[in-house]
């Protein structure tokens, strides 16, 4: 075999490292959606489970909030995009003097902290709703409400620069032609120039909906009392990830793949050579057409649904709990074997309401998985105790400062002593 | 090509006055006078920047003018958008919409006056018959050639039935055989339908071949108008002497002036005669500075050694271009231009002094004024 200079691999390696990069956290994300861990993670790997994905479907929290974030991106998209093209058209008739500190004007908002935009927005609309002594029920206190508004700010600014970047390309003078041939000005952007604008007003469309639904820092003011999508998911990551996050990852780079796919399908389709491939071959035609490939996409996901729906893994879970149970027992006995002055200490976790191993999935997961949860545990706790022989009345009644305390049994069996 | 029955047309006349156009500091067009009779073909000819495409947007309504009134058929278009106007444009890139077909192209200005779609595929198609492009209404407009996409921007121009038709340098961008195709076509359109047609162009062949009058601009002034020979044989002006076609220039200094005839020193050792012609601006006194204008073609191999306007010249060089022979001599210094025709009987040695001389009627002394750049 021919051994490749060094220099003729480092752009493969450079290349390999960059993909890793990009699509490392995606992969890893997709496998722990399946793993039946409480907490997303791929190894140590416990069983195959499509459980998360019911669970997700379960969370009315986080549904509630998906409908909220689709909500709020369609009201978004309804008035930045007009903003934005308004903003275009306008830049791009003006002098070039007065372009250059409207462009920063319409751009600063990008600038702007989201931290910032968010706050103000929240104070901005309140003042004006004490003002008028609104009811705390009016729009001027709504969520939703303020959330289009606050990210209207910045998602203009992003599709003027979308719309700016293809306007630039526009013929003037073919609206003059349209203006000279008697249409009326408003024909004449009706019929010249949105036509032209089309592309952009659909990427801008697109781009301004997928900033709405995934922009936390500005929503998480203005959201006030309400929910969105990302509101949610921060407070799970805040209070206890599971790996229904994952599942919701799994969807959303699901949708993004398969429109992607439909996407690329239909520009190859329509490419000119391609046009040549197909004339003489009906089939092949018909098989690419993006038609056709959306159906065969859209079979598949129905496919993985119903799979995800009709997949059991509770025999493997129990499986792995009961195996999780005989080391613990193990592990236990150890333990009374080592310290046998506390005796009644290992029974009491078993009943505790943070013994992540046997209430299983239905309780909140400890952030730190399965056997990690141990050392909240107050197995733990008496373990350190018995080292220490000297002060073996300690665990028995800690100081009430103690921080890992409050999560020991111990002090709970205790208070209801006293 | 056959416009007959493609529709009504009525020529309207056009008249501009006093017409100034500022832009801030800079003056565009300044003081244009002048009336476009219906029927007319009338150009602008003039190089670029000099104000014609300001005036023809004054005319089409896109430009207000400073001062000054337009009218078009006895009416004052003050305040009239281009939309209302009579007038149809036809752009310099054409500005063919690239989203529509050839045939919606055509139709748009019916489209937009709210005919019905019916109407408008039929009238579409009566003009790409009578532009010679039948059938291919339903093409892209990116798939013509720039032949047919200019016939196209004509039919389009043509389908509202306007009193007038503005052209802004529509060949510039096609190809010189191309050019001079659409140049006969262009004229046999305007005499068929009868339209009053205005051309901007600054290419003098398409001016002096096309139009019934020319009006030739330089810096916001409109230096002289007239027709094609008058231009050419008669300019007024220095600059239109060396704009419109080639010109060889001697600076003189007159010496007697009867009327009839002149005598001017241009310090070549020889007294030249030149008619002093009644059309050619103001008059040059005796002691006038004044320049003295002979094309190329006006000179002449002087065949006697006492022909009248006799001068001596050393051959320079020569410059080949199949039916012409242009030959550069030196006259004291002076470097001037010679064409020939190539029929083989012209030989003009290297060494020897060359004798020309030229016709009384041929030399134009006018008044020293800007030339036009090369």
């Amino acid at each position: 075999m021919k051994i490749k200079s060094p220099t003729a691999v480092i752009p493969g390696i450079y290349l390999a490292l960059f993909f890793a990069y990009l699509f490392g956290p995606l992969i890893i994300m997709v496998i722990t959606a399946f793993n039946s861990s409480n907490f997303p993670r791929v190894s140590p790997w416990e069983c195959f489970t499509t459980d998360w994905f019911g669970k997700l479907v379960a969370d009315d929290k986080l549904i509630e909030g998906l409908g909220n974030s689709l909500l709020i991106g369609v009201g978004v998209v309804a008035v930045a995009i007009p903003i934005g093209l308004a903003a275009a058209i306008m830049l791009s008739q003006v002098g070039p003097r007065l372009r250059a500190s409207l462009y920063t004007i319409f751009i600063a908002p990008i600038l702007v902290p989201g931290v910032v935009i968010g706050l103000s927005t929240l104070i901005f609309w309140d003042r004006i709703g004490t003002f008028f002594n609104a009811p705390y029920e009016s729009f001027f206190y709504d969520g939703t409400f303020l959330t289009i508004f606050g990210q209207v700010t910045f998602i203009a600014a992003y599709s003027m620069l979308v719309f700016l970047s293809r306007i630039q390309r526009f013929d003037t003078t073919l609206t003059e032609a349209a203006l000279d041939m008697g249409a009326t000005p408003t024909q004449a952007f009706v019929k010249v120039l949105l036509p032209f604008m089309a592309p952009a007003i659909g990427s801008a469309t697109v781009l301004a909906f997928l900033a709405s639904l995934e922009n936390y820092n500005t929503t998480v003011f203005t959201i006030v009392s309400s929910s969105t999508f990302t509101t949610v998911l921060s407070s799970k990551v805040r209070y206890g990830l599971d790996p229904s996050i994952s599942a919701v990852a799994v969807i959303i780079i699901s949708i993004t793949l398969i429109g992607a796919i439909i996407y690329e399908c239909r520009n190859r389709y329509h490419s000119k050579g391609w046009s040549l491939v197909v004339a003489e071959r009906p089939v092949l035609k018909v098989a690419t057409h993006p038609g056709s490939v959306a159906a065969v996409l859209g079979l598949l996901a129905i496919g993985a649904v119903l799979f995800i729906q009709n997949h059991d893994s509770s025999a493997c879970t129990a499986q792995i709990l009961e195996d999780k149970r005989a080391i613990q027992q193990k592990l236990m006995e150890q333990q009374s074997l080592d310290t046998p002055a506390v005796t009644p200490a290992p029974t009491t976790p078993k009943l505790g309401p943070l013994g992540g191993e046997d209430t299983g999935g239905t309780s909140a997961p400890s952030p730190f998985g399965g056997n990690a949860g141990s050392i909240f545990s107050p197995e733990n706790l008496s373990g350190s105790a018995g080292s220490t022989p000297s002060t073996s009345d300690a665990p028995t009644s800690p100081p009430s400062s103690g921080v890992g305390g409050i999560f020991a049994p111990e002090n709970l069996t205790g208070s209801g002593a006293n | 090509m056959t416009f007959a029955g493609v529709g009504t047309f009525m020529t309207k006349e056009i008249s501009l006055e006093h017409v100034w156009v500022e832009f801030g500091e800079f003056t565009a067009v300044q003081k244009a006078n002048l009336n476009i009779a219906g029927g007319e073909f009338f150009s602008f000819l003039g190089p670029s920047g000099c104000g014609k495409t300001t005036l023809l947007r004054c005319i089409s309504g896109f430009q207000e003018p400073t001062r000054g009134l337009v009218k078009i058929g006895g009416k004052d278009m003050k305040g009239v958008g281009p939309n209302k106007r009579p007038t149809a444009l036809i752009f310099q890139n054409l500005a063919l919409f690239p989203l529509r077909s050839v045939a919606d192209n055509i139709s748009f200005p019916l489209e937009v006056r709210g005919v019905d779609k019916k109407t408008r595929r039929k009238r579409a198609d009566e003009l790409l018959e009578l532009i010679a492009l039948p059938g291919q209404g339903d093409k892209k407009v990116s798939e013509l050639s720039g032949g047919q996409k200019q016939r196209v921007a004509i039919a389009r121009a043509l389908a509202v039935e306007p009193d007038i038709l503005l052209l802004d340098e529509p060949l510039s961008a096609l190809d010189l055989k191309l050019r001079q195709h659409m140049r006969t076509e262009l004229r046999a359109i305007q005499k068929q339908v009868g339209l009053t047609f205005i051309y901007i162009t600054h290419d003098q062949g398409e001016a002096l071949t096309m139009s019934d009058r020319i009006a030739v601009m330089n810096k916001g002034k409109i230096e002289q108008i007239g027709d094609g020979k008058t231009i050419y044989d008669h300019p007024s002006t220095s600059f239109v002497a060396s704009f419109v076609g080639e010109n060889n220039v001697l600076e003189g200094t007159v010496l007697t002036n009867d009327g009839k005839m002149m005598q001017i020193d241009a310090g070549l050792g020889t007294l030249f005669h030149v008619e002093s012609h009644p059309a050619g601006g103001p008059a040059l006194a005796p002691g006038d500075a004044c320049q003295l204008f002979v094309r190329p073609e006006a000179l002449k191999i002087a065949k006697s050694d006492n022909s009248l306007n006799q001068f001596e010249t050393r051959f320079v060089t020569e410059e080949f271009e199949g039916n012409m022979r242009h030959i550069v001599l030196d006259a004291q210094g002076k470097k001037l231009k010679l064409s020939l025709i190539n029929d083989g009987t012209h030989s003009i040695g290297a060494s020897a002094p060359v004798k020309l001389d030229f016709a009384p009627a041929l030399g134009i002394a006018l008044k020293p004024g800007e030339l036009a750049s090369a």
